[in-house]
């Protein structure tokens, strides 16, 4: 058959094969490249992986669709710059499957939202924001303080991220190599073995939720918050050090 | 079934369906056709101008540049947003005219801030859109929040922390965390009532005098221990963030919103039988020293 103008458009198969390879041109010239430009992702100290109480605080987040009000990207520009401080790097999602940068701003960007507040401020604001900020549009999440954080499969979601490059640790040899870049404190907590016991001291060690008895979604979501955006240390930084990485 | 368009013949595709069905194949209206070689021509100068094709690790510069100040010297690097942003910061318009008043601000006492009309008007102004993206979640707009038991209103002229203004300075700076102890299961229903009747007779409610004189024995004595950060008088220390009981402003229990001397009292009792536990975030770090220092005139201007 020959591929004549016709051919194509009369046979549906053909074109649709046809079509995938046209688009497929766009997105990789695109895309494939970030994996190789050796700028990409900046050298930066500090950035580390969730801990598993905010993993588990993290994909609360994401089941709630927080995502779809909040961006976690603070774009390089002066305003954004001015009310939320530094611009993300690429380097602070590098743990992040999927990340939650997103474009949709119903809400203010979280990407630097970490200790902004107090742990009091997010809990009352998440279980009915119209307590702290009155002309919020915000729904309310009640359930988070009443329903117990299910932690029970914590060690398989730590190995699926494992398996798509989180440096979570199972054996002896990469716990010593979490030890040697994040620290024996974080090591431990990005030990698989023992994410049950890292998990519930973590919620035991401040006080989340304001109830230390009970560990909740509260707890986990009130967790991730305060670490967003709080990895890095930019006074360690000069200004025009991340822009020689673009 | 071909026909006419604008009075010529014109060609179809050469293919048919269903025995007759056949498509056109006009040329493409001019106009279309002459922007669409306008976008091929934007593309191949935004090629040229910008950073643009992959090639291994790297990626074609482009001509365009940015220049900045970095580490004290001059850097002049190919185009890119970072260096953009760095350059307004450094030269834009609008920062340059921002950047004059706020050395001014920034070399001034709060005296001279408060006594230069010019000086109070750019911090109320730029202030103002700080604390509304800082301070508003848990003080509200304007400095009044939602709901009086969480966070303290700045409208008014009582300061747990104090309101001098290198106090003010210091709060924002540092952060702080207020906390008394819950007195619930050290004291018992029947005594957290009588504290709580001594406690509404200090600023003047009407009170059961007998549950308010056993009241004062635990307050002003070491049973209770209140005076350590209430003081004996009751108006509390600053250096606790201890509040002031003689007044009619409440920062915790609601005792304005209560309906009824019982609901008042029992807000008072929730207090002193949960305690507090309040923090305040160290804004040090996060907002730099000029930007601290003109919240600071300008909640120091709220509370007079």
């Amino acid at each position: 058959m020959k591929l004549s103008h016709e051919s194509i458009e009369i046979n549906a198969g053909l074109m649709i094969v046809l079509t995938l390879i046209a688009i497929s041109i766009g997105g990789l010239v695109e895309i494939v490249p970030l994996y190789y430009i050796k700028d990409t992702i900046e050298k930066v100290e500090g950035v580390r992986p969730y801990t598993p109480l905010e993993q588990r605080g993290r994909d609360i987040y994401i089941r709630e669709g927080c995502y779809t009000c909040h961006s976690q990207m603070i774009r390089p520009f002066r305003d954004e710059d001015m009310r939320y401080g530094h611009y993300s790097l690429a380097a602070e999602s590098k743990y992040d499957h999927p990340f939650q940068w997103g474009s949709k701003r119903t809400g203010p960007d979280l990407g630097r939202v970490g200790r902004k507040y107090s742990n009091a401020w997010h809990t009352q604001h998440l279980n009915n924001p119209r307590d702290v900020v009155p002309e919020s549009i915000m729904p309310n999440y009640p359930w988070l303080l009443r329903n117990e954080l299910d932690f029970s499969d914590i060690a398989d979601r730590m190995r699926a991220l494992k398996i798509v490059g989180v440096p979570y640790s199972e054996s002896e040899e990469e716990y010593l190599a979490n030890v040697e870049q994040f620290g024996v404190e974080m090591a431990e907590q990005f030990d698989i073995n023992k994410a049950d016991q890292s998990l519930i001291t973590q919620a035991q060690s401040e006080d989340w939720d304001g109830d230390r008895s009970r560990l909740t979604e509260m707890d986990a979501l009130v967790a991730y918050l305060q670490v967003l955006g709080t990895m890095v240390d930019f006074s360690k930084y000069d200004e025009g050090y991340f822009a020689e990485f673009r | 079934m071909v026909e006419q368009n604008r009075g010529k013949a014109v060609q179809t595709t050469g293919h048919a369906w269903d025995g007759d069905l056949q498509e056109f194949n006009n040329p493409l209206p001019r106009w279309w056709l002459w922007s669409f070689y306008a976008t091929v021509i934007f593309a191949i100068i935004y090629w040229v101008w910008y950073p643009a094709w992959p090639i291994a690790s790297s990626f074609t510069k482009g001509i365009g540049t940015v220049t900045y100040q970095s580490g004290g010297k001059e850097v002049t690097t190919h185009w890119n947003t970072r260096g953009e942003l760095i350059e307004e910061m450094q030269r834009g318009s609008e920062t340059l005219k921002q950047q004059a008043y706020l050395e001014k601000v920034a070399a001034a006492s709060y005296d001279e801030i408060a006594n230069d009309p010019e000086m109070s008007a750019f911090t109320q102004s730029m202030a103002k859109v700080l604390f509304a993206d800082n301070c508003a979640a848990c003080h509200g707009i304007g400095g009044t929040p939602a709901k009086i038991g969480q966070y303290p209103n700045l409208r008014d002229d009582a300061w747990l922390w104090g309101g001098e203004i290198v106090q003010i300075q210091h709060t924002i700076e540092a952060g702080r965390t207020g906390f008394m102890p819950a007195f619930g299961s050290v004291l018992g229903e029947d005594k957290i009532e009588q504290l709580a009747n001594y406690v509404l007779s200090l600023s003047g409610h009407e009170v059961d005098a007998t549950k308010a004189d056993a009241g004062r024995a635990i307050f002003q004595g070491t049973e209770g221990g209140c005076h350590y950060c209430h003081t004996p008088s009751g108006k509390g220390l600053a250096s606790q963030g201890a509040a002031n009981l003689t007044d009619a402003i409440w920062t915790v229990a609601d005792v304005p919103g209560a309906s009824d001397d019982k609901a008042r009292i029992q807000a008072v009792e929730a207090v002193i039988a949960n305690g507090v536990q309040r923090q305040m975030p160290a804004w040090q770090g996060r907002l730099n020293d000029t930007e601290i220092k003109l919240l600071t005139a300008y909640v120091h201007s709220l509370g007079s």
